[in-house]
């Protein structure tokens, strides 16, 4: 269990405000790009920040976390560069948590014993594998689990009452509502139906409830964050990335300001939103 | 020989054939996929499934398929005598249909209303487009752009049996991409849609159930062979790209005393790294729902294959081939594109009959191993497609204008 995670949740609880949670793809477009984002996100507002592990077939993610995801490997990026990512990060912040979120292939390839290891060494707090479901669980999240990471269940509209017991079992952190059936960045959630769901969720377990795929605005944001323990921006913040690229596909100036901007806009959205 | 356990019994209650196999996909998809288990174990054991699957064979389809004595070709390499099981006969001209009758059966007992599937030469798309047709289903084919572009006149069949063919333009714009895509649509449509995946791969139940339905394929021609020969041949041989024809055939002799030989994409050689050659050259790992042999570098990101043939060109393979490859009980051939497209004229001009560039690679295969065999000794070979829609594939790489 992660105490960077339990806490976070905590001091939301505490304030009685939901919190924001950023997406973005390490190594998106470069790896020192990627490093300005990220370090500049705690101070925009960010409450936890979820970085995407690179990987070539992302087939649960829509056209702009694909795009960021390749942008990331024609730049170099491994999954040795997200761990390296992570370990300068933490030199100079040791409070916010960091997940990371990705496909199994690139972690099967590197030993999922490695990369246990040299994700807890580099700081990191917890683990979103897309492609392991629950039937999976003895591959890598019980394993992960032992090494004190957290292993953030992904809970959908198609997790019916009898599903949900399945994925609640071996979670641990937070649990990612999926607002959509649908890939990142498609459809906009309705805020109705997903605050009946967190209710749905919460009453089976303990653990906060993060919502994300589909918010883009801090309207939207906001709405998620009157129900749910945190909002979960990637896609609208990917899609920046893309805009502030030259033709060729180099960081132009002003790309980190950007994202930032839109950050803290999400972020006041957030923060506001029990007001 | 009998006191041997069976290869016949994969794979587990969690879809795992050894390390490979599993349910290796997202959350929104898992109730689909256990629903889907679900029903595929309950017409496992209805008969009334199965009759009304042979009827659909017989009448629709066209089976049996025959299988063929290829005499000249025989004499021609002067070795083992090479049979043909003549896939290519079926109705749409491969073996493609057997589990798309099957598999759209299932979603009407369903009660699914939409149809989407993935294609790479355009031979899956084509029989799931004329089973949804057949059965008053709306059908999306997802194509990778390159793909669309080698197979023209698959592409236009689909549209004349009313499917829709969209374009896959991410990652590489081959079969693999489409396949993200139909994914992604099924994820975006989990109420309504049944996703027909075309080989023994993605995730569980998919590769079993795929085998089970194409493994009249073997079943004939065992049958076959034992009535023109008496006996068993002694070498099975058929291509491999994600591996349903070749599982096809090879499941019912698992256990019988026959050599079985995949042939896979070897592209322009495997030492060139421009092939699709997973088993001969990959190393596990896992993509669209399973673990099996897969071509990715170091990082674990998959490298983009190339053949020849766009029904090859699939960065993976089947669980249960990557399991028997291990077990010792799959030996792997690669054929080059070269190798493919002598192989695929020889057999128009000894036979009389044009093979899908598929096929033509098993057949190159077959030019090799037949001469240093005996007389006695018999080759059974799947002959899973016609060439036809190849041809103009096939003339641009002979420099000839159509």
């Amino acid at each position: 269990m992660s105490e960077r995670i339990q806490k976070r949740f905590a001091a939301l609880a505490a304030e009685g405000r939901a919190g924001l949670v950023t997406y973005l793809c390490a190594g998106d477009p470069d790896a020192e790009t990627s490093l300005a984002l990220i370090r500049g996100l705690p101070g925009a507002g960010v409450d936890l920040i979820e970085i995407g592990m690179p990987f070539s077939d992302p087939m649960a993610d829509g056209p702009a976390i694909q795009a960021g995801n390749l942008r990331a490997i024609a730049g170099g990026m491994t999954l040795n560069g997200v761990l390296e990512l992570v370990r300068r990060f933490r030199s100079d912040d040791q409070t916010t948590p960091v997940v990371l979120m990705g496909y199994y292939n690139p972690v099967h390839r590197m030993g999922k014993e490695r990369f246990i290891a040299a994700a807890v060494e580099a700081g990191v707090d917890g683990l979103i594998m897309v492609d392991l479901p629950p039937e999976e669980d003895e591959e890598f999240c019980l394993p992960a689990k032992e090494a004190g990471l957290d292993f953030i269940r992904l809970a959908t509209p198609t997790t019916d009452d009898k599903r949900l017991p399945v994925v609640l079992q071996n979670a641990s952190g937070f649990i990612y509502y999926v607002s959509i059936t649908g890939i990142t960045g498609s459809a906009a959630p309705v805020a109705d139906l997903v605050g009946q769901a967190v209710r749905r969720i919460k009453s089976a377990t303990t653990l906060p409830v993060a919502v994300g795929f589909g918010i883009r605005t801090p309207e939207q944001a906001a709405a998620i964050a009157r129900n749910a323990d945190a909002a979960v921006v990637g896609s609208a913040l990917v899609d920046l990335v893309a805009t502030n690229l030259d033709q060729d596909g180099k960081a132009r100036p002003g790309l980190v300001e950007a994202v930032h901007g839109l950050v803290r806009e999400l972020a006041a959205g957030v923060r506001g939103a029990r007001a | 020989m009998s006191q041997r356990n069976s290869l016949r019994t994969m794979p587990d209650e969690n879809g795992h054939y050894g390390i490979f196999g599993g349910r290796f996909v997202a959350e929104t998809l898992m109730p689909l996929i256990l629903d889907l288990e679900r029903a595929y174990e309950e017409v496992k054991k209805d008969e009334g499934f199965w009759k009304e699957l042979d009827g659909w064979f017989k009448d629709y389809v066209g089976r049996p398929s025959p299988l063929y004595y290829a005499e000249r070709l025989t004499e021609h390499f002067g070795g083992a005598k090479i049979y043909f099981k003549r896939e290519e006969l079926n109705h749409t001209g491969s073996h493609k249909i057997n589990n798309t009758v099957a598999q759209v059966l299932l979603a009407k007992r369903m009660g699914k209303t939409r149809i989407i599937a993935e294609t790479g030469a355009g031979q899956h798309g084509v029989a799931t487009a004329t089973v949804a047709s057949r059965l008053g289903l709306p059908c999306i084919v997802y194509m990778g752009a390159k793909d669309i572009e080698r197979q023209q006149p698959n592409v236009f069949r689909m549209r004349l049996l009313g499917a829709e063919v969209r374009p896959v333009t991410s990652g590489s714009h081959t079969l693999k991409d489409a396949m993200n895509e139909a994914l992604r649509d099924w994820v975006t449509n989990v109420h309504d849609t049944f996703y027909v995946i075309g080989s023994v791969a993605g995730p569980h139940p998919y590769p079993a159930m795929v085998r089970d339905f194409q493994s009249v394929i073997g079943r004939e021609a065992k049958q076959q062979i034992l009535e023109k020969e008496g006996r068993l041949p002694d070498v099975l041989v058929a291509a491999v790209g994600g591996g349903s024809n070749a599982m096809g055939l090879f499941h019912p002799f698992l256990d019988d005393e026959v050599r079985l030989i995949a042939v896979e994409a070897a592209g322009d050689g495997i030492e060139t790294g421009r092939h699709a050659a997973a088993m001969a050259a990959g190393t596990p790992g896992v993509l669209h729902g399973s673990r099996s042999y897969l071509l990715q570098d170091q990082d674990g990101q998959v490298i983009e294959p190339h053949s020849i043939s766009a029904g090859l060109d699939y960065p993976g393979v089947g669980p249960e081939h990557s399991w028997l490859k291990d077990q010792g009980r799959l030996e792997i051939a690669p054929i080059t594109d070269a190798e493919t497209l002598e192989a695929f004229q020889l057999c128009g001009k000894l036979e009389g009959i044009l093979p899908a560039l598929e096929c033509a690679h098993a057949l190159a295969h077959v030019a090799k191993i037949a001469p240093g065999m005996d007389r006695d000794q018999i080759i059974l070979l799947n002959l899973s497609g016609r060439g036809d829609k190849d041809i103009f594939a096939v003339a641009e790489h002979l420099g000839v204008k159509l």
